[in-house]
């Protein structure tokens, strides 16, 4: 007898919990939010979803972390799939075609922005921060989240023992070659020139700077049957520039993606053409003083360099079966609570990303952000360098992470003097263009 | 030989199934029906989003075996399984043989030994980045000061070297338990005829000792290329992510390449489905060869 009741009473308990807890939710709508960012950069993005969560008591913005974007793009996939993908997932910006072409698994801010009926200016985000995640016909597909650009670190101590002028930083190839040898010649550093993410910095971000396609189509905005456009005479000079200043020690070629990003604050690297989002980790690291500037030039070809382009990651709202208005209600007052001067200049300040806005680039400005942060606007001019063209506004390629590492492994070819300048080029076209045709195909 | 009962018996019919079960349910969710999903997605043709998915056949297999990057990761593989499998196996011989002998402190060489196995892959591929990171490691400052031009980041030859370093590294701990267990049961007596024959110890170890060791030998071949083939991910992905060029992209990795990094799934499964043939192939091989020429001393 006793027995039976114990089996009651569990019960009942049982089901009064799971009242509670179906109850709870049913006070705040959950929406889940996947984000790939790490350390302090991951913290800044919880303390952004916190401070949303606290603003009102609606919805409960639920921030998971996925691992490394790669990762999170997979696993968002994968939920898709599954029927569970999150409502919310930041994608890096190489995966923007990928997305784009998702059709029905994603919904596009604009039109998320319009069936919520949330005011919505397309006008205030900074053009290519914008572009790079907008039809052709502007209408934005994914809200910008954490952009960042490329940008030339150099170390001042180093310039100056190497007799180089530590306030007057090369803009140019020429004397970014020059200086770097100076410094190697001079022992002031082992390494002169390093790059982070090269097919990002000395491709992409060149290509835009200079004002050449990346590829035909406007680099792919306008039709998935875009070629790439990588033998340019441009960038054959370039990479020959890089093999030379290779060969003569003052360029050191560092290895894939973010590896070389160490080499900076660690004093081996004088010179560092990275991410503006390496600004926290050179504050905390180097043990030197240091400066930042514009990415260098060819200056014969062009006087005034164009707009460089953005990397980083944007956030995505996909669809799922269960979702329903009130989530997408959610999802969007999370997205015009990111963008107000106020959050977006916090997020800003707190991270080193571009702000989103026009108006938190002056929120910062006003609380004397780039005064007390010397450099720290250098991005955010370079971006917004005035009459943007078809080639600055950034990328719409499918299978592009795979076009990058088709770019490394050519031009690391051609850096350990296995093949010339033109053939890496030219291999780089051939196979990166088959990787467009087999993306192309999935879709016809 | 030693009788063997072959049927253990169960006086509850069901028991037994109930006992196996989590095994089976374990093989099933996490072995066949990822295997079922390679293959299925391996003649098929889709978007990442699984939008748009049509039948191929065999074009994702025909993709691969045309394409001369492919060919050239089979290739590299074999090399890598090769160099990997090979060192591993003779240093840790060579050191088991060590370690057997009558040593004072021989429990702490084992100890140690057996260390490195204990470690995750990444953290020991981390170890050697230190090593040799051709800016700040440790070896690399050493090397190029006595003017060896050391940088793995653009030398395919010195990149595949450093991992074949780090994947024999991990792998030698396992290789030496197999190695002093199968020392330790070679039968004294056998080698005290030998020596009383008038056998060097030299000769000893070729006539007598490495022959009975060869059940051991060839299960840790098999193991090892196994390793080579499959575990050797972390290593690879934390040191070189398979460049410079494609110099260290093995088979294995080049699945994770261009399935997670590129989301071309079906030529991902497709290469998953080749490297699945690879592993049945090296498990019927053991069974048989091992069945055949292996005798347990004492039956069992």
């Amino acid at each position: 007898m006793n027995k039976r009741l114990d089996i009651w009473a569990v019960g009942v308990l049982v089901a009064v919990l799971a009242l509670g807890f179906v109850g709870l939710s049913q006070q705040k709508i959950e929406i889940q939010f996947w984000y790939a960012l790490t350390g302090d950069l991951g913290k800044a993005t919880v303390e952004q979803v916190d401070k949303f969560n606290a603003s009102q008591d609606k919805y409960f913005i639920n921030a998971i972390y996925k691992g490394s974007y790669a990762d999170t793009m997979t696993a968002a996939i994968a939920a898709y799939r599954a029927g569970e993908a999150p409502h919310i997932v930041q994608i890096f910006e190489v995966g923007t075609g990928t997305m784009l072409a998702a059709g029905p698994a994603i919904y596009p801010v604009h039109q998320l922005m319009a069936d919520t009926k949330t005011p919505f200016d397309p006008t205030a985000y900074i053009a290519p921060v914008k572009g790079y995640y907008s039809f052709p016909d502007g209408r934005m597909a994914a809200m910008p989240f954490n952009s960042s650009t490329a940008v030339l670190w150099y170390n001042k101590s180093a310039f100056r023992q190497a007799g180089l002028d530590p306030d007057n930083p090369p803009r140019t190839w020429a004397e970014v070659r020059a200086a770097a040898k100076k410094i190697v010649d001079a022992g002031a550093a082992k390494i002169g020139l390093s790059c982070s993410w090269l097919t990002w910095t000395q491709f992409e971000q060149f290509a835009a700077i200079h004002d050449i396609p990346f590829a035909t189509k406007s680099n792919g905005f306008e039709g998935m049957d875009a070629v790439l456009a990588l033998d340019h005479p441009l960038f054959v000079r370039h990479v020959q520039t890089l093999m030379d200043m290779q060969k003569e020690g003052s360029f050191t070629y560092g290895g894939r993606d973010s590896q070389p990003d160490a080499l900076f604050p660690a004093g081996e690297a004088a010179m560092l053409i990275a991410s503006s989002a390496l600004r926290a980790r050179i504050l905390r690291e180097a043990q030197f003083e240091w400066g930042v500037t514009y990415l260098p030039s060819y200056d014969d070809f062009i006087a005034a360099p164009k707009n460089s382009i953005i990397g980083g990651a944007a956030l995505w709202v996909m669809r799922r079966p269960d979702a329903t208005a009130a989530h997408y209600q959610g999802v969007a007052a999370f997205f015009a609570f990111i963008s107000t001067p106020e959050n977006a200049a916090w997020w800003h300040m707190r991270t080193g990303y571009i702000p989103l806005t026009f108006a938190a680039y002056e929120v910062a400005k006003a609380a004397g952000y780039y005064q007390t942060n010397p450099g720290a606007d250098i991005p955010t001019l370079q971006l917004a360098r005035p009459n943007p063209t078809k080639n600055t506004q950034g990328l719409r390629l499918g299978n592009l992470p795979s076009i990058r590492v088709v770019i490394y492994e050519e031009v690391e070819k051609a850096l350990a003097g296995q093949q010339t300048a033109k053939d890496a080029l030219a291999n780089s076209v051939k196979r990166g263009n088959a990787l467009l045709r087999e993306f192309e195909s999935l879709y016809k | 030989m030693a009788v063997i009962r072959r049927e253990a018996v169960f006086s509850n019919k069901l028991l037994p199934y109930l006992l196996v079960a989590p095994q089976l349910v374990l093989t099933g969710v996490f072995f066949l029906w990822p295997a079922v999903q390679a293959l299925q997605q391996s003649v098929m043709k889709s978007d990442p989003f699984g939008i748009r998915t049509r039948f191929v056949g065999w074009e994702n297999f025909k993709a691969l075996f045309a394409d001369p990057l492919y060919l050239g990761s089979i290739r590299l593989s074999f090399v890598f399984a090769g160099a990997v499998a090979f060192l591993a196996m003779s240093l840790a011989l060579f050191l088991a043989v060590q370690a057997n002998r009558q040593l004072r402190g021989s429990q702490i060489y084992k100890t140690l030994l057996i260390w490195p196995y204990a470690l995750a892959p990444a953290v020991s591929a981390v170890l050697w980045v230190f090593l040799f990171q051709p800016s700040i490691g440790v070896v690399s400052l050493a090397l190029q000061g006595l003017g060896i031009p050391w940088d793995y980041h653009l030398h395919g030859g010195q990149a595949l070297l450093l991992v074949i370093l780090a994947s024999v590294a991990r792998q030698i701990s396992y290789n030496f338990i197999f190695f002093l267990a199968g020392l330790q049961a070679v039968p004294k007596t056998l080698i005290e005829a030998a020596m009383i024959d008038g056998a060097s110890s030299r000769r000893v170890f070729w006539s007598v000792v490495f022959p009975l060791l060869t059940p051991t030998t060839f299960f840790l071949i098999v193991m090892n290329t196994v390793y080579a083939f499959f575990d050797t991910f972390g290593v690879i992905d934390a040191l070189t992510k398979g460049g410079p060029g494609k110099a260290t992209e093995t088979l294995c990795y080049k699945v994770y390449l261009d399935g997670f990094r590129s989301f071309r799934i079906n030529s991902s499964a497709a290469q998953s489905v080749v490297l699945m043939a690879v592993v049945i192939l090296l498990t019927a091989f053991q069974f048989k060869f091992l069945q055949r020429r292996v005798h347990y001393e004492g039956g069992g």
